[in-house]
């Protein structure tokens, strides 16, 4: 069998300086991927459904309290702990370095969900097919499916995106450039915290910034070697 | 030594017609107490139609506990079922008479326990309705299951054993449905002919019969040690903290023997008292199974100390954290279990009045397996809630849903055992007898000596 290998590595590096803790970025992914607006009801259990969630930390004692906001979304693990776990293979790995989810594979045995360190991954508890009130549904993008209930779904550095820059790069016989394609977190943020590219390719901007000494990987001493690189406030503060 | 000894007064047919007599019709008390049952399995059945029908919300699972009572309920099953063929098919090979009158009790008890642990996984998923994408069947796209998953082990040990366990308890069993089949009429006459398959009990037969029992025994051993060990790599292979352990596949089958030889027990005191047959299961089994109780609740304790102790030597933050969160949160619980799991058992079981006392079992017994109950519930449960990201920790408390389903099982599991008490022979009976006969006198030389091989 021929092994499939691709030039493309994606992979995102999230600037926390820059970070506001706005969550234009939720919203944006929420609209573009087709993530079931939530009941009150099922926030209150804590069973909403975005893919991308900014954590919010008090640090300091009063007077001198300052807030720190850290988005976390899939890791897109190399070594990805939901992978290898899942009796179906919904669970898989795309010669891209994606973590992909094949909703209509899954089972729904959470045992992914269990074993992503990031908790990243969430479950369709409720039956969000009809979850889009008028008009709201005719927002749903074409592109991906509206999952049913008892499936596991995440981030996937909207995937869809990425096919369509593919092809559109390969009808003009040539790779993607970099800033060419870009999840909806990326394109939405208004301080431009999140920088997407390919990190197989050394001058791309997310590239660059990846190689900064502020970097750092969530969890990294699990060994899972997530493509979302974070760049730490280099001493200074925010509000 | 107390020794059994019931040829004296009797004759082979006054025996058969005791240790069948769990075979007799159905008396109104059984019939009320099959109804009781079958009405909370209809109970679990509407109550789990109910979640298919609408949404996985009517649990109490939630973003960072994702699997619950559903998963805890599998462990607990498994584990039950170790001790009924493992032990029976130790006690086979070391020729220990003593458990002849259990053999079946045992036998049986793992077949429904393995049929019910095995239904919790595909209860658990979220679209149980394509459950058998885990199965590899060929089909036109060429998917097949994932290998590296260790829920696809789960399924093929769990098969494996519910096979090889049926057919342990089958083979034990051909020469006493012949007896059956030659002592009844009707319906049960067919039955039990088309089961025996023609048992006549010729020598040739026997001695066939002793070789593949011999043989399913020494198999099913390993089998019964594997499928605990995958049910401990579902946890241990994870990243989650508290799961991820090396001493998990030997703590879980260890788990499994404590729960399950305490089930054993259990049952053997149910089935002595609802079919009289106090003359063949006496103190001295109560006695000795009391005996393998008391060591395996030893080991029980050294591996759960030991799991302890890793973690605490270890002390990585985030397994200390979850210990800490287990021990504060569910103080109560811990407590209870180490009691009943290893404190009690181990004090009470050194005294010899205690073991041959049958109240005092059944408590020790029940105690045990509810203590195991909550050991599952304590190494699933809290690890998942406090996981690597504190953003994200969270509690679960099991809803009605779940509740409901897990009162089935237990119902199920009685139903079950319950109807195959009144068509099969409960009392290993030609096991019995082939005791009885090896303990006769046989000439040797000028003087009479006794065949007994084994010890009591």
């Amino acid at each position: 069998m021929e092994k499939i290998t691709s030039p493309y590595k994606w992979g995102m590096v999230i600037d926390l300086d820059r970070c506001t803790g706005c969550a234009a970025c939720v919203v944006a992914c929420q609209a573009e991927n087709n993530v079931a607006i939530c009941a009150k009801k099922e926030i209150k259990e804590g069973r909403n459904m975005h893919w991308l969630r900014i954590e919010r930390f008090w640090v300091g004692e009063y007077p001198d309290v300052r807030v720190r906001f850290l988005p976390v979304l899939c890791q897109h693990c190399h070594d990805a702990p939901c992978e290898p776990v899942c009796p179906v293979y919904a669970s898989y790995h795309n010669p891209d370095g994606l973590n992909g989810q094949v909703y209509n594979r899954c089972v729904g045995t959470r045992y992914c969900g269990n074993n992503c360190p990031y908790a990243v991954r969430v479950f369709n508890f409720y039956d969000h097919e009809h979850a889009w009130p008028k008009p709201l549904d005719n927002q749903l993008s074409p592109d991906i499916t509206v999952r049913s209930r008892g499936v596991m779904e995440k981030c996937t550095f909207c995937i869809q995106r990425i096919r369509r820059a593919k092809e559109e790069a390969k009808g003009e016989g040539r790779l993607i450039r970099d800033n060419e394609v870009q999840p909806a977190c990326a394109q939405t943020c208004p301080s431009e915290a999140l920088v997407f590219g390919n990190m197989a390719d050394p001058s791309s901007r997310a590239a660059r910034l990846a190689r900064s000494p502020r970097r750092f990987r969530l969890l990294e001493h699990l060994g899972t070697h997530p493509s979302v690189y974070y760049l730490k406030g280099g001493g200074r503060e925010h509000v | 030594m107390f020794e059994p000894d019931f040829t004296a007064t009797k004759s082979t047919g006054q025996m058969n017609d005791e240790m069948l007599s769990s075979l007799h019709t159905p008396t109104w008390r059984w019939y009320g107490l099959a109804l009781f049952l079958a009405a909370v399995v209809a109970w679990g059945l509407s109550a789990f139609s109910y979640q298919v029908c609408t949404d996985m919300s009517c649990t109490g699972l939630d973003r960072p506990v994702m699997w619950g009572i559903y998963i805890i309920n599998f462990v607990f099953w498994i584990g039950l079922s170790h001790s009924g063929t493992m032990v029976s098919a130790i006690l086979r090979l070391s020729q220990a008479n003593w458990r002849r009158p259990i053999l079946r009790a045992a036998e049986a008890m793992t077949v429904f326990t393995v049929a019910v642990g095995g239904l919790f996984p595909i209860i658990h998923l979220g679209r149980n309705w394509v459950f058998f994408y885990l199965i590899p069947y060929p089909n036109q796209r060429g998917l097949w299951p994932n290998f590296r998953s260790p829920l696809l082990w789960d399924a093929m040990a769990i098969t494996t054993y519910i096979i090889g366990s049926s057919l342990f308890l089958y083979l034990g069993m051909l020469p006493d449905l012949a007896v059956a089949r030659d002592r009844s009429r009707d319906w049960r006459l067919k039955l039990y002919t088309v089961l025996a398959m023609g048992w006549r009990g010729t020598a040739r037969e026997w001695v066939v019969y002793h070789q593949a029992s011999t043989l399913m025994a020494a198999l099913i051993i390993p089998v019964a040690v594997s499928v605990h060990s995958i049910v401990a790599w579902d946890f241990a292979v994870t990243v989650v903290p508290g799961w991820h352990s090396t001493i998990f596949p030997p703590y879980f089958v260890i788990g499994a023997i404590h729960s399950g030889v305490a089930a054993v027990i259990t049952l053997m005191i149910i089935i002595r008292k609802a079919f009289h047959l106090e003359k063949y299961l006496t103190p001295l089994h109560f006695d000795n199974m009391g005996k393998l109780q008391l060591v395996i609740a030893l080991l029980w304790s050294y591996a759960y100390f030991v799991d302890v102790q890793t973690t605490w030597y270890a002390h990585e933050p985030i397994e200390w954290e979850v210990f800490g969160f287990m021990a504060n949160r569910y103080t109560i619980i811990l407590l209870l279990m180490l009691l009943g799991n290893s404190i009690l058992p181990i004090i009470v079981l050194c005294f010899k009045r205690l073991r041959r006392s049958i109240p005092v079992m059944l408590a020790v017994t029940l105690l045990i397996n509810m203590g195991m109950f909550i050991e599952r519930f304590l190494i699933i449960v809290p690890s998942l809630s406090h996981k690597n990201m504190p953003f994200v920790w969270g509690t679960y408390s099991p809803s009605w849903v779940e509740l409901s389903v897990t009162a089935a099982a237990f119902a199920g599991f009685a139903l079950m055992y319950t109807i195959f008490a009144k068509i099969f022979p409960m009392v290993a009976v030609s096991d019995v007898h082939e005791y009885e006969s090896q303990k006769a006198l046989l000439p040797l030389g000028r003087t009479r000596v006794p065949s007994l091989v084994g010890k009591e």
